[in-house]
């Protein structure tokens, strides 16, 4: 069914909308100028891409899509369980095992006049780099370290640089995150380049507490150490070579029966199938409050980096639903070593140079991080110390130019032992001057 | 005529203006349009990012310091690190003379998160089980991003220098062990020669 908005309903319809970007005020940011056309270039222009539709996901879609954008893309590679049906509120049983993007984008256009939502239903690694450089905007709803890591890096790859080191600015590729743990939640904004980016800040993520396997095989004391018996030792033992599966009812059942097995011989109360589940997959309760919160804190960051009808948040809100309303917002800084994100050191080198003539440069130029370097370019070891010295060594007398395959320009990873981590090479390579005269 | 307009795309960050895209309208189609372009040149010749695990690997790996007891073979070559293999042949306590192999199974996110190791040889030990599972603190429980792959390896090598009977993983081993150390060191020994300890049969290793 085709359905028109009558006439006047359109205007009213974005009237909170039109108090933002149809007048100015003294939070707006530098260069906004209010009128029609920002509203039509968030309409009609703006590409932003959700990854995620779940419990943020949904939150997300929906706050978007009333915000005023109105071509969006959303990712997910997962399927709809009875179980997110409490808080994934684009869903509806009769949906149950269908994919959460296809549906999800379905639902956002029956409610949302006006707007396209185009679904990808598929892992985030299966699309190319050129896929998300197509958006203007990344908005990401996930639940998982890997998954934020992957896109980070794709998307602090696509920053390129100047002769001089500079960034240049139009291959920055703004993301907006989204992150939320029972009553706790985090939004921040990631400005390749310019405000940390995931690896700048992995710490922020905590580990994932582990039990030692033999207080696992041995002295059990929890209904979770139960449960990770049956999960991790007992699984291998009956059931061999057979590759537990998470998502497959029937082995999480089993586990479930394993541990309720177990806890009954060490008197242990508390496993329950959900239990199971929950520490299984490591999952912690999530509330629909907090991503509704998360998702809308976002969604206004989306809004502004869009308009700039306000200045953005520098760059880290941080949510306690558990002890009370205040957020507190952190203005993080970026690791200037940062293996993903930084600019690297600029080296110029001449074209006839050998890998083993730039390594000795490198030694003269950073006589205290560089002795016995290792060096690589594009995942490709060029010369590597230790075990595999004696299978690049025929590389050291190569051109560097050859090795990098005819590019006269790219990042070079470095290695050394007086080095913490890594070392970027922002290599450019001047082409002969013999030709031009 | 076509009024040109211009939406700048600022964003701010620790009190400092960066200046992020400036276009009008018609600019934004044609970046819109380049990028499209950019793709379809760029298709099937991007090549994969390596994860940051990858990269942290290539720096452990350069700086292995392996005891002679000790070799590391990476069965996918010297470009892909995160599969590998590590074996380590005591000279030293109850299971000198046997060879043990070990499977590294590293997650893009290392050293955020310790590799999987698991012992592929059969090996009669308290803190191995008989499917290869390890008890060792720094795989688990006690892993920080500041150790490396050296620090494991020598952890295995202190696991057979000095097996634990206190934290098993295997009980039987275990309690020979404590109750009756040249039982044990027997049972080892049988277990490396390709016999049967309790029942079980262990595949020659030595």
């Amino acid at each position: 069914m085709k359905r028109v908005a009558p006439p006047g309903v359109e205007r009213s319809r974005w009237r909170d909308l039109d108090r933002l970007l149809l007048r100015s005020g003294n939070l707006v940011g530098p260069g906004f100028e209010p009128g029609e056309e920002v509203k039509e270039i968030l309409h009609d222009m703006l590409h932003v891409l959700v990854i995620g539709a779940g419990g943020l996901g949904c939150e997300l879609l929906k706050d978007l899509a009333l915000t005023g954008f109105k071509k969006i893309d959303v990712i997910d590679m997962d399927t709809i369980d009875v179980s997110n049906l409490n808080r994934q509120f684009l869903f509806r049983m009769k949906d149950v095992g269908k994919s959460k993007a296809t549906v999800a984008a379905e639902r956002v256009m029956q409610r949302v006049h006006g707007v396209s939502v185009t679904p990808h239903f598929c892992r985030i690694e299966d699309k190319p780099p050129e896929f998300y450089q197509a958006f203007h905007i990344i908005v990401l709803g996930l639940d998982s370290v890997e998954a934020r890591s992957w896109i980070n890096g794709v998307v602090c790859g696509f920053l390129e640089y100047e002769d001089d080191g500079s960034v240049k600015q139009e291959t920055i590729k703004p993301m907006v995150d989204g992150g939320t743990e029972g009553f706790k939640g985090h939004s921040r904004v990631i400005i390749p380049s310019v405000t940390p980016c995931f690896q700048c800040t992995m710490w922020l993520f905590p580990p994932q507490t582990k039990f030692p396997l033999c207080t696992l095989a041995e002295t059990p004391r929890s209904a979770a150490h139960c449960i990770e018996w049956a999960h991790l030792i007992q699984w291998g033992q009956v059931r061999g070579a057979e590759v537990f599966d998470a998502d497959v009812p029937e082995h999480m059942k089993w586990i479930y029966e394993q541990a309720v097995a177990r806890a009954e011989l060490f008197n242990i109360p508390g496993v329950t199938l959900q239990h199971t589940q929950g520490v299984v997959k490591n999952i912690i309760p999530a509330i629909p409050s907090t991503n509704a919160i998360v998702a809308a804190s976002c969604a206004l960051e989306t809004l502004k980096m869009a308009t700039m009808c306000s200045t953005g948040m520098s760059n880290y809100m941080m949510y306690m639903g558990a002890a009370g309303i205040y957020t507190h917002t952190v203005a993080y800084e970026k690791d200037p070593e940062c293996i993903v994100c930084s600019a690297g050191v600029p080296v110029a080198i001449e074209e006839s140079t050998t890998l083993e003539e730039l390594m000795q440069q490198l030694c003269a130029q950073f006589p205290e991080k560089l002795a016995t370097p290792s060096v690589s370019f594009q995942g490709c070891n060029l010369y590597m110390r230790g075990i595999f010295e004696e299978e690049t060594r025929p590389n050291l007398a190569k051109r560097i130019i050859d090795l990098m395959e005819g590019a006269t320009s790219g990042v070079l990873i470095v290695n050394d032992k007086k080095l913490h981590g890594p070392l970027r090479i922002q290599l450019s390579i001047n082409a002969a001057q013999a030709m031009q005269t | 005529m076509i009024k040109l307009f211009s939406v700048k795309f600022y964003c701010y960050c620790a009190d400092k203006c960066v200046f992020l895209y400036a276009y009008d309208r018609d600019a934004l189609l044609t970046l819109q349009e380049k990028q499209k372009e950019d793709a379809a040149v760029a298709n099937g010749t991007a090549k994969a990012k390596q994860s940051p695990g990858e990269l942290r690997l290539q720096k452990d790996i350069s700086e292995l310091n392996l005891a002679r007891t000790t070799s590391i073979r990476f069965p996918n070559g010297k470009d892909k690190l995160l599969q590998f293999e590590v074996s380590i042949s005591p000279d030293e306590g109850y299971h000198k003379g046997g060879s043990f192999v070990f499977s590294f199974d590293v997650s893009p996110s290392y050293p955020h998160e310790a590799p999987k190791v698991k012992c592929m040889t059969k090996v009669y030990h308290p803190n191995i089980d008989l499917d290869g599972n390890v008890c060792l603190n720094i795989l688990r429980e006690d892993w920080k991003p500041v150790l490396s792959i050296n620090s494991i390896i020598y952890g295995l090598q202190f696991l057979f220098m000095d097996p634990n009977p206190d934290d098993p993983l295997n009980r039987d081993a275990a309690d020979v062990l404590q109750k009756d150390p040249r039982t044990f060191a027997a049972n080892v020994r049988r277990s490396m020669q390709g016999g049967v300890v309790g029942g079980v049969h262990f595949p020659s290793c030595i």
